[in-house]
């Protein structure tokens, strides 16, 4: 067992506040049980790693750099704990991050990105992946930002899923104003892996949201989904490219992307589907409009106003 | 849709029937006051008070709502808060409500409060949530487009027992069905064909005229024996 304290504790505890307000549990990173990395723009306020898990970091001129390893045939019962964050208005945050899980290895990695403050943030972060022979591994990644939309979130990652792997990755955008999200997914998914890649992002104001996700499923019988939900209002734009591959016997990808717009915005969704083995299937299914009709007409029929109405119909897709 | 002349009375379960086509659950459109379906003549009355112009959000705070013949799925929505809103107008939001409302429509709540109003359900659990959302409503009045379709015939009898438990606590029942049970459970019937409500009156009376003497659509069928 390896625990870094940095004599932080005034940023910590501004950290804290500022996940806590966001609805986030903080507890977690004082959990000597649980694996856990708190970075502040480039400062690493506190680390935890638990048996089964290899955590190097370091700190650089604009960001950190992670490599985490979780070693062959551990299964680590309690989620990994991640937080980022940026508390100054104005700044550049670079996060590299290296994943491995060995063979047979199982995790399960919950990410907090919180920049309540910014008005000019730019939060980069290149991520590779790779999940081994067998290997499990979730990442779900949970925003908060303020409501100035001066963040501009740039996610890239590629991740490569070997035999019989499986991965799982997820992101929630959706308190707070979006800002500018430029994400960039790319899998490349071997013989009996399993992917599943989920993006939930709720834009406003004059949000930016560019969603590109590629599943290359090389190997036999792969299989993945690819599902992102989108609701925009106001001014704000939002693209999506869900790109699935199937390249193999067997192979199955499904892609499903539902965007619902109000006021000025504009959705637009671009499946392509590529398959070159005549026994792979890939299909596809995207659905841009307005909220239901029906769905809003029923609930306002059990006495809700209709903006209230789209409300909850909003928040449920984006649950 | 014309020369529609219909009432329900205070506590009064009413069914409509009618072959398909008839215009029924147009009617009840009408009555909820959904979009596309205001009427170019003619007034809608509830409680004295002229309704024509009201949304369907007034409406229901004055105690309408209205049962789908096909409910809405709701992605994310669960049972739980799907019902609280119905409850919420009724002022009456509690565990034990939201409970008593799934079981009087057989459904265990520890099995469904947390489940989600989605594709995750089938149709007749769909169905039976949408009229447990409307029991938790206390409405005044129910209109209820055939609320036995999509669930199975040996259900009927639930059916039946739900729309008496409405009534029971006060509310008028307007039921949009083509099962002969439920109008002959209710007080009254009216018989719809070709957009016009042909005649009203005793459940069983209304349900053998329509059954022997009415050919499909012959309008002058009606017009010989109603005058
Ligand atoms: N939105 C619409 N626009 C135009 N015509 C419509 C619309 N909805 C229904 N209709 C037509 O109005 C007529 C009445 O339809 P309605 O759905 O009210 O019948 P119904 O009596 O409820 O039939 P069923 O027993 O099959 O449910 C039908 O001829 C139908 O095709
Ligand atoms: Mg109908």
């Amino acid at each position: 067992m390896d625990v870094i304290k940095l004599d932080v504790s005034d940023e910590f505890e501004a950290m804290e506040g500022a996940l806590e307000l966001a609805g986030g549990d903080a507890s977690v990173f004082k959990m000597p049980h649980v694996s856990s990395l708190v970075v502040s723009g480039n400062r690493i306020l506190s680390a935890n790693q638990t048996e089964g898990i290899v955590l190097e970091k370091r700190s650089t001129g604009s960001g950190v750099d992670i490599e985490l390893t979780i070693k062959k045939g551990y299964k680590i019962p309690d989620p990994v704990h991640l937080c980022f964050g940026f508390l100054p208005k104005e700044g550049l945050q670079q996060i590299n991050v290296s994943m491995v899980a060995e063979e047979d290895s199982s995790v399960q990695l919950v990410a907090h990105c919180t920049f309540p403050n910014s008005e000019h943030v730019i939060h980069k972060m290149d991520a590779s992946i790779v999940v081994h022979k067998n290997a499990f591994l979730k990442y779900d990644e949970t925003h908060f930002h303020g409501e100035q939309g001066g963040v501009e979130v740039i996610p890239k990652a590629k991740v490569v899923v070997m035999e019989g792997g499986r991965y799982f990755t997820g992101l929630t955008l959706i308190s707070g104003r979006v800002g500018l999200l430029d994400l960039d997914y790319d899998v490349e998914a071997g013989k009996d892996s399993v992917c599943e890649l989920n993006t939930k992002v709720h834009g406003k104001g004059t949000d930016n949201i560019k969603i590109r996700e590629r599943i290359s499923l090389i190997g036999e019988n792969a299989r993945s989904v690819t599902k992102s939900r989108v609701a925009i209002a106001d001014n704000a734009v939002a693209e999506f490219t869900g790109i699935t591959e199937g390249h193999a016997p067997h192979a199955f990808g499904h892609v499903d992307c539902v965007e619902v717009i109000q006021g000025n915005a504009v959705a637009c969704a671009i499946p392509i589907v590529k398959v070159d083995n005549p026994l792979a299937k890939v299909t596809h299914e995207a659905a841009i409009g307005s909220v239901d009709k029906k769905e809003v007409e029923t609930l306002m029929a059990r006495g809700l106003e209709e903006s209230e109405a789209v409300d909850i119909i909003v928040k449920g897709m984006l649950m | 849709m014309r020369g529609v002349n219909l009432e329900v009375a205070d506590s009064e379960i009413h069914s409509v029937i009618g072959p398909n086509g008839a215009g029924k659950s147009t009617l009840a459109y009408l009555l909820m006051g959904l979009e596309g379906y205001e009427p170019d003549e003619g007034e809608i009355y509830f409680n004295g008070e002229l309704i024509t112009p009201l949304s369907i959000t007034e409406r229901a705070k004055r105690g309408i709502t209205l049962g789908w013949q096909e409910p809405a799925r709701f992605e994310g929505l669960k049972v739980r808060d799907y019902l609280s809103i119905g409850a919420r107008r009724a002022n009456n939001v509690s565990e034990e409500t939201l409970c008593h409302a799934l079981e009087m429509v057989n459904l265990s709540p520890a099995l469904y409060l947390d489940r989600e109003v989605s594709e995750a359900l089938s149709g007749g659990e769909r169905k039976r949530i949408e009229l447990a959302s409307i029991i938790t409503m206390e409405p005044r009045l129910a209109i209820l487009d055939e609320p036995d379709s999509g669930i199975d015939v040996l259900s009927l009898k639930e059916v039946i027992t739900m729309i008496r438990h409405l009534k029971k606590n006060g509310s008028s029942v307007l039921v949009i069905t083509h099962r002969e049970e439920i109008a002959a459970a209710s007080d009254r019937a009216s018989l719809m064909c070709d957009g016009v409500v042909v005649r009203t009156g005793d459940p069983v009376e209304i349900s053998n005229f329509f059954k022997n003497e009415c050919k499909p659509c012959d309008m002058k069928a009606y017009t010989l024996k109603g005058e």
